[in-house]
This record gives structure tokens, sequence and C-alpha cells, in this order.
């Protein structure tokens, strides 16, 4: 459904993308996990026509995204943070027009609405929507057409926990009905949650690309076992035979609080590839 | 054709809550309104105000609407969505100027309440093809714009040069020689004989000159900036 080839963009001399390269098959999500400036809104800006680039193949519906057929844009659904709502029209209004465009009726609008849960807020003005709210809105302009192809960056950034949840519900639900979702994030729980392969893109070159379990998995050179003992002690082994022992004993006097076993996530992966953390401080 | 009249449904929805805009269509033809009927002095022009305010209506409401509608939607991204949901700047152009156009004749209808029946017919001609050439200025402005703060400071002196050249022009008449060759001040003229028979073919030409300077601006504007 989606591919890239090699595909490089640069503003001026600085390059922000090299070399992007993969392909994304039917009812798939995929998910672009990079830190902030890593390219991640250029790259879904090329895949949806919204910037040219200089080198490279990138297709959609197997088709070249420089000529989309008007057809085939109207299975792409697209929302980014920097897309704007109408904010003196209520959510309705807003989803109306849109809803003339595609040719969509309009008792669509309110099951939208419901589905991302915001059928109580039907007749607010956009203004007066929280952050939450808001976003569940452009998501809903996204979903209105029901598109084959979804295009989200970054549907979770500064959301609460809760609503994050449920909007995870609701990109899995799409999932399920068949849509293929392409979406960034710079949350590795998130991407490690939703995503059925992830790339791990750093200063806009791929490092890396699978299922996050198998990413995992592939890096999870280091394997130890975390205690906590009563005593407050923290302990750390690592696997072997020596260590099921002492564990063994440690166990038969009663002395262990917790045990964890320390798996690699998206996060380690991405700090051990490039020895830079995802989030906060670089 | 069925997006233009999408974005002019949208307008529509938007108008009574958009009271920036709003003001701009209601302002002159209720000052009109009033005027005409609380100040009647001797010796005054019949329908002194309303031909006034007629051209001042021409050279501001359509110019300040059209470009704060689209500097508007351009600073807020919405214009953008529009464009990914496919509808084709040109659609979005015509929708926005006839919706203003349509805004701006029912406000001339309502100042045309003041004038005599026979006047009514050239009235309105001469004020809708003002609002068309204000309306494709205006557009020049939105399309030039990059937000709401640079689309006013430029409206702001071309419309004071629009509304009020033709009203200071009567006062000073080495000012006229200049400003008869912007379009509002021969609509003024035309207003000032109120029949077809006093439209002088010069004027005919200044009026067509101009629209046809603003027609190579628009486009010009356009094929510069586009429409983001
Ligand atoms: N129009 C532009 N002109 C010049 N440079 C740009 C432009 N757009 C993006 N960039 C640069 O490209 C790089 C990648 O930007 P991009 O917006 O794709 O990052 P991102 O991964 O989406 O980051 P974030 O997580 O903060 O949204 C940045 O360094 C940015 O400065
Ligand atoms: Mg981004």
């Amino acid at each position: 459904m989606i591919q890239c080839e090699n595909v490089y963009k640069s503003f001026g001399d600085r390059t922000v993308l090299s070399g992007i390269h993969f392909s994304i098959s039917k009812g798939k999500i995929f998910g672009l996990l990079g830190p902030s400036g890593a390219g991640k809104t250029t790259l879904i800006k090329i895949l949806t026509g919204q910037l040219s680039f200089e080198k490279g193949k990138a297709s959609v519906l197997n088709n070249s995204v420089q000529n989309l057929t008007d057809e085939e844009k109207k299975n792409i659904g697209i929302m980014m943070d920097q897309f704007g709502v109408y904010d003196r029209l209520s959510c309705t209004d807003n989803l109306k027009i849109f809803a003339d465009i595609y040719s969509v009726a309009h008792n669509v609008i309110q099951s939208t609405l419901e589905m991302v849960g915001l059928k109580n807020a039907m007749n607010m003005k956009a203004m007066d929507l929280s952050k939450g709210m808001r976003t569940r809105l452009q998501l809903a302009r996204a979903f209105l057409h029901s598109p084959s192809i979804i295009f989200l960056d970054e549907p979770t950034a500064g959301l609460d926990p809760l609503t994050m949840k449920s909007i995870h519900k609701m990109i899995l639900d799409k999932k399920e009905s068949g849509c293929t979702i392409f979406l960034t994030t710079h949350n590795m729980e998130e991407a490690a949650a939703l995503c059925d392969t992830v790339a791990l893109l750093n200063e806009g070159v791929i490092v890396e690309i699978g299922s996050p379990k198998e990413m995992c998995r592939k890096y999870n050179h280091h394997k130890t076992i975390k205690l906590h003992l009563i005593s407050g002690e923290d302990m750390e082994l690592m696997h072997g035979k020596e260590s099921a022992d002492e564990i063994y004993q440690l166990l038969k006097s009663e002395c262990i609080e917790t045990i964890h076993s320390s798996e690699p996530n998206l996060e380690t992966v991405f700090l051990e590839l490039t020895g830079r953390k995802l989030q906060g401080d670089v | 054709m069925r997006n233009v009249l999408i974005i002019i449904k949208k307008q529509f929805r938007d108008t009574l809550k958009n009271k920036t805009v709003l003001i701009q269509f209601v302002l002159f033809p209720i000052m009109t309104l009033i005027m005409e009927h609380a100040i009647e002095l001797d010796g005054m022009p019949e329908c002194f105000f309303t031909k006034l305010f007629s051209v001042m209506y021409i050279g501001m409401a359509p110019l300040t609407t059209v470009a704060a509608i689209i500097s508007e939607e351009k600073e807020k991204n919405t214009l953008r969505v529009l464009m990914m949901a496919n509808v084709k700047p040109w659609q979005y152009l015509t929708g926005v100027g006839i919706y203003v156009w349509i805004l701006c004749m029912a406000g001339a209808l309502v100042m045309a309440t003041g004038l005599e029946r026979q006047f009514i017919f050239f009235y309105l001609a001469v004020m809708g093809t003002g609002f068309m050439i204000s309306v494709i200025l205006g557009g020049c402005v939105g399309i030039f714009a990059k937000n709401q703060m640079s689309a006013t400071s430029i409206v702001i002196p071309v419309m004071a040069i629009l509304s009020f050249g033709p009203m200071l022009a009567m006062f000073n008449g080495t000012l006229e020689k200049v400003v008869r060759f912007i379009y509002t001040q021969q609509l003024k003229g035309f207003l000032d004989g109120m029949s077809f028979e006093c439209v002088k073919g010069e004027s005919v030409g200044i009026v067509l000159v101009n629209a046809c300077l603003l027609i190579a601006l628009f486009f010009l504007t356009f094929k510069r900036r586009g429409l983001e």
C-alpha cells in the first residue's frame, strides 16, 4: 500500500531524510519512531504529496505520490498537528464541510463523532474544545470518509494517558476494519503497543526496522535479572546457572521483595543504536 | 463546481459568528439608513449619503473581507486541509469571491432603499461592478499575505486610497486629477449621474483598465505565491 525506495530530501544544503526505504502492506500499522527533528513530519508530507523530494521513489496505493488521482486521494485520510479546524464552527459543522467535499452522508458525521467520543460535544464550538478533544475532532475528520490509508502525525502528543488509550483503541479498530495506518510518534510505548512494524528514525536515517518484539529480542544482549531485597539492597544478575542458584537460595531464605527481568524496550534499542534518547534531554 | 458551492455554504455558516467580517458587511448599509433619515440640510444633493457611503462600501467591504477570510485560513492552517481534501485553489477562491459579492450586494440592496425606483437597477449594476473589482483586489492581498497581520497592513492603505480618495477629491481639485484614474472615483461619477446616459466612454475605459490590471495582478500573485 505504501512504499518508499531510497528517498532523499533536503532543505537547502541540509539533508533531512536520506535513503528512506520501507514498504507497508495492507491492514498494517506502521510506526515511525524518532526524536524531535528526526524528519517524521517531513516524511509524512512527502508521502501525502505536500512536499517534493529530490531522489528516490515514493508511492501510495501503487501510484507515485506526485501523480495520485482524485479518486486515490479520496482514499487517504490525513491528520497532522499543524492542521487547523474552523474555530467558530461547531464540531458537527466542521465535519459537514468535509462530508460535503467527500460526498459522505450527513448521518455518518454523528457516528464518527460518537466513535471518537465527541458525541456530547458535537454542538460545541471548536475553539472551546480542550486539546484532547481537538485532536479527536481532527481524527474524526481523517476517519470521516472511511479512507483505506490513514496518515497520523503524532496523534497522541501531549495528551493524558486516558485520552491516549482511547485514541489507541480507535486506531486499532480502524486497523481491524482493514485500514492501513502510518503513524509517527516519539513515544516508544505507543509504538510498541500499536505497531506491526516500527522504523526507528534518527537524523533522517532509518537505523532499524522490524516488528517491535523482534527488535527488542534482537538487541537483548545483556540479559539480566534485577532483584530488590527486603534489606533494601539491589542486585543485578546475569542469566546463567550461578545466578539461578543464587536466586534459589535468596528465594528460600525469603529475602527477596521483587524480581524484574530487564527486557530491552524500544527506548534502549534506540539508545544503543544512536546514543540518543527519544524524549527529554538529548 | 460542487466544491465552489461547498465553500460558499461554509462561508455562510461562518458569517454570523465572524464578527470582524460581519461588521464590514453591515456597517455602511446601517450608517446609510441612519444618516439618510437623520440629517437633512438645505442644498444637499439628493441621496448624498447613499452615494458617498456606497463608494466607501465598494472600497472597503469586499477588499477587507476577502483578504481577512483567505489570510485567516492560511494562518490557522485550515486552507491546507481543504487543499488536502482535494479542493482546488480556484474553487476555493471563486467560492470566497462569490460569497463576499453576494453579501455585499445584499448590503447594496439595503442602501438602495432610499433611491427612487427607476434608479435601482443602475445603482446595483454600478455597485456589482465595483464589488467585483474589489473582490479581485482583496484576493490579491489574501494570496500575497502570509497571515492576518500582514493582510491588514496591506489592506489599510489601499482601502484608504480607494474609499477616502473620492471623498477628499470633492474638496480638492488637484487630488481629483490623480484620483480619477482609480475605479472607485469613476464609479462615484456614475452614481452622481445615476443613469446609463450619463456614463462616459472614457470613464468606462478607466474602470476596465483598472479591472484588467487587477486581474493581471491577481494571476501574477497567484502564480508566484500559490495558495500556501
Ligand atoms: N520547510 C522547511 N524548511 C527548512 N527546514 C525544514 C522545513 N521543514 C522541516 N525542516 C527541518 O527538517 C527537520 C525535520 O523536521 P520534521 O518536522 O520532519 O521533524 P519531526 O521528526 O516531525 O519532529 P517533531 O517530533 O518535533 O515533530 C528539522 O530539522 C527541521 O528544522
Ligand atoms: Mg513533527
